[in-house]
């Protein structure tokens, strides 16, 4: 039954957990099965069988006490089991092991920041080594949104002014997605995060360095990759129409007028700056609403960046 | 028997009395002051009809947005997140707040709720008109808010992006607020309307099931609805004095709000449901031609899902933040919902059982009543699991399922009732042939729009999701496909629906044989319902001694 399992549910199966949920979601499937006929078949068995006769008599049945008794009390043995396994599965992946590796998740409309223990942050992509407990701490900086990997089977609200917590271990090496599961807006949808299982070597120098997929770019192509990735898209389009924030498009090297009635000149500088504090000099006509992306940006990422920026003409 | 009144044969024969509730008074202005519980029902019918159409309308536009991952038509995008979001927030609210709560209860159980106790009206005539003005406000400002700058907050209206988003939030907030104190007033008439206004010599259990339904609702409406107009004004009051409450960067809670809405919104799917179960409850017996089984126990699980309704609130906030032990706990009383609901199925199951089965259009959608409310219950145990929730919930799985329990429970029941009391509300008989085509339209569709679902939401397509992955764009596809032949098959009820007030064949006053006193009035009923007073003389549903020859 492995290809219905496929049907129903995500194909992979990331982590302990999912194993775990996919059984007793299985379980209650065929349980629910066979409950459903067990009411349809009757149903459809009468209907047929006692079918319109005129002048046909039918029997006062007003009730009959032991058979009440006994379709209350099977139905609420089912579900007490039913509850017991539920809790345990629940209890098991609430508490966490003793050794993990805490991660905290910032959300904000619309991305996903996450930083490692050693200081370490990244945007809208979650390195994990595998097979090693994940502890992750989360909250959010405006509204509430939901981390969920469906692949881990891993979901949980992320809620301002308060932490939430989940623990999971991710069992194969692989890329995954996680996406918000509570409605935060226009950009919900798009709010997604890549998550890469690691072997702990790959992990190990993705924490030192970033990872080295940046040099098989150019980095026009970098920053346009940076650009969907981080989240820019949501507020920044790159076909000159007006979203959120001003376009990128055909804005480099020429003047532009800021809130403050100056104007400066679109440049590697000013670019930077707007990205670091995006407070300082905020175009006319637009809210000061842009998150600083102050040590979230490798120098790679910012290079491409404004590389991309510079490409479209 | 003495009981020749409620013989379907022999009342087909009775001439017809020259006036009826319809024709006694005429003009705009008698029925805009109208205080006969008839008159308002058909006006809360024609009311709720237009929200469910304009809902419906929605409905199939959040369809058609995702259609495909590109969301064009003919080759050209039409419809954009922002568009999107409003869609599904007044698609929801339109149909919670306008249609589905007041359907069942305002329209049809106004009209036959006193009927069937053997009443002249309801206990209070003027508040029910009010109720039904109060609905009218409520739904100006609802559509005002559409008007006057769209809400996209969904229908649940979670803080803190209810209290910081653009958009015309106070005004639904405040419609809602208003059609809450509509359903109170409802509620409260059929409350004292049962205690006071049973015909002599009728017990509590001499009363049809469908009282013992509307007044468990009633139970619900005026305990949990004070929480949910409570919560309107808090967020009223945080949005537009900026007092903390539910936001956080003021010092309130989010996590607050969703316990507030859920008092409310949890017992509200009750409100929901046990009406559509009443009316069930009256349709098997009549087309199967024997008395219900286990009257007791449907009347006591009527009552035990009410009061079991206001303590499951949590289970909708197993993954927001909520403590391990309330969970526990919110999972363990959550299961035992399923119990009064099974034993339902069981009794409605054995009343066919050795009757005397017709399939007219009542009874089909009964019949399709029993096989998707099964599922609707059967999925719900997947939610009550804690474990299993936590994949599930937020998914489209979660989406399926409680339109499995709300379209394919209440909505389904409401088109059963409404086809079942027709002839006695207009005095004409609809097409049966053209009754029976609608309602597998209805059926086929609504398992494509939402049986695919339960598929798309376990692989984890998250709700309220404008863009999605590609490898969701078939079943997507299909599931809009059949929102058409959904929509279609309601279309073409209304269409034979009103033509049937101009061709129709004039209705006899018992078409299909039904024994409670509603059955007794003439069809369309006079000004006050009964020629003479009528008097308990048997119980509901009792078939004894009467052998239908034909229908």
């Amino acid at each position: 039954m492995e290809w219905l399992r496929r049907l129903l549910l995500p194909v992979d199966q990331g982590s302990e957990f999912a194993k775990h949920i996919d059984n007793m979601y299985m379980a209650i499937f065929w349980l629910s099965v066979i409950m459903f006929f067990g009411l349809m078949v009757p149903m459809c068995y009468f209907a047929w069988r006692y079918r319109f006769k005129p002048g046909r008599v039918t029997p006062h049945q007003t009730h009959n006490t032991v058979m009440e008794i006994v379709w209350t009390v099977i139905p609420l043995l089912l579900c007490v089991g039913l509850f017991f396994w539920g809790i345990i599965g629940y209890m098991q992946f609430a508490v966490g092991p003793g050794e993990s590796m805490e991660i905290q998740i910032t959300a904000k409309q619309w991305l996903w920041q996450f930083e490692f223990p050693d200081g370490t942050r990244a945007v809208n992509e979650l390195h994990i080594p595998v097979n090693k407990p994940v502890h992750l701490v989360m909250t959010s900086e405006d509204v509430l949104h939901d981390f969920f990997i469906p692949d881990m089977r891993v979901k949980r609200d992320v809620i301002p002014g308060r932490y939430t917590e989940y623990w999971f271990t991710p069992t194969t090496v692989g890329e995954h997605v996680s996406t918000c599961a509570e409605y935060c807006g226009k950009g919900h949808s798009d709010m997604k995060a890549k998550v890469f299982v690691d072997t702990p070597a790959d992990f190990a120098k993705w924490m030192e360095t970033g990872g080295d997929e940046w040099m098989h770019h150019t980095p026009e192509e970098w920053g346009r990759i940076q650009y969907e990735q981080k989240g820019c898209q949501s507020c920044h389009n790159v076909d000159g129409t007006r979203s959120k924030g001003p376009t990128w498009k055909g804005i480099w090297g020429k003047p532009v007028k800021l809130n403050n009635g100056t104007t400066v000149i679109v440049d590697e500088a000013y670019v930077r700056e707007s990205m670091m504090q995006p407070g300082a000099k905020v175009v006319e006509g637009f809210e000061n609403i842009m998150p600083t992306f102050q040590g979230l940006l490798r120098e790679n990422e910012i290079r491409g960046l404004v590389a991309y920026i510079k490409s479209l003409q | 028997m003495e009981h020749t009144l409620t013989s379907g044969n022999v009342t087909a024969d009775r001439p017809r009395p020259a006036k009826n509730y319809l024709n006694e008074t005429t003009g705009l202005w008698s029925w805009m002051s109208t205080v006969d519980h008839k008159r308002i029902g058909i006006m809360y019918l024609g009311a709720v009809s237009f929200a469910f159409l304009l809902g419906g309308i929605f409905a199939l536009l959040v369809r058609l947005s995702l259609l495909n991952p590109q969301h064009t038509l003919f080759g050209k995008q039409w419809v954009t997140a922002e568009m999107y979001n409003r869609f599904f927030t007044l698609h929801g609210a339109i149909m919670v707040f306008l249609f589905i709560i007041p359907s069942i209860p305002a329209s049809l159980a106004n009209f036959v709720l006193p009927m069937m106790l053997g009443a002249k009206d309801v206990a209070f005539p003027r508040l029910n008109l009010t109720s039904f003005y109060l609905w009218v406000a409520g739904a100006a400002l609802a559509i005002g808010s559409m008007v006057l700058g769209a809400v996209d907050t969904g229908w649940t209206f979670y803080t803190p992006y209810s209290t910081t988003t653009d958009g015309a939030v106070g005004l639904m907030t405040l419609a809602v607020f208003i059609l809450g104190f509509s359903s109170i007033f409802t509620g409260l008439n059929f409350i004292a309307t049962t205690h006071k206004l049973r015909a002599p010599g009728m017990g509590w259990f001499d009363m049809p099931l469908f009282v013992w339904g509307i007044y468990a609702t009633g139970v619900i409406q005026i305990l949990a609805t004070p929480v949910l107009a409570i919560t309107m004004v808090l967020l009223l009051i945080e949005r537009v004095f900026q007092i903390g409450i539910f936001d956080s960067r003021i010092g309130g809670d989010p996590v607050l709000f969703q316990h507030f809405f859920w008092f409310y919104s949890h017992p509200a799917v009750y409100i929901m449901i046990l009406p559509g179960m009443a009316i069930i409850s009256e349709i098997i017996p009549t087309f199967s031609r024997k008395t219900i089984f286990g009257y007791r126990a449907i009347a006591y699980s009527s009552v035990s899902l009410a009061l079991l309704s206001f303590i499951v609130w949590g289970h909708h906030l197993f993954v927001a933040g909520e403590s391990d032990l309330a969970n526990v706990i919110f999972s363990a009383l959550t299961f035992l919902v399923a119990i009064p609901s099974g034993v339902k199925m069981f009794n409605w199951l054995t009343t066919m059982y050795k009757g005397n089965i017709s399939f007219e259009t009542p009874m089909l959608y009964a019949m399709a009543f029993l096989f998707l409310f099964a599922i609707g219950g059967l999925t719900g145990i997947f939610f009550a699991t804690l474990a299993v929730d936590i994949h599930l919930t937020d998914t489209y799985f979660v989406v399926a399922h409680f339109h499995y329990v709300m379209m394919g429970g209440t909505v389904i029941a409401f088109l059963g009732g409404l086809h079942y009391w027709w002839p006695k509300m207009t005095g004409r008989m609809y097409s049966e042939k053209w009754g029976r085509v609608a309602c597998a339209l209805v059926f086929i569709g609504f398992n494509m729009t939402f049986g695919s679902q339960f598929i798309m939401g376990g692989q984890g397509m998250p709700r309220r999701y404008f863009n999605y992955l590609d490898q969701f764009q078939p079943i997507h596809a299909f599931s809009t496909y059949g929102s058409w032949v959904l929509g279609s098959g309601l279309f073409l009820t209304a269409i034979y629906l009103l033509a049937s007030l101009k061709t129709g064949p004039l209705a006899p006053d018992s078409p299909w044989g039904g024994t409670t006193m509603e059955w007794e009035s003439s069809s369309p009923p006079v000004v006050h319902n009964f020629e003479e007073q009528p008097v308990f003389e048997h119980e509901p549903y009792d078939y004894r001694h009467r052998t239908v020859t034909h229908v």
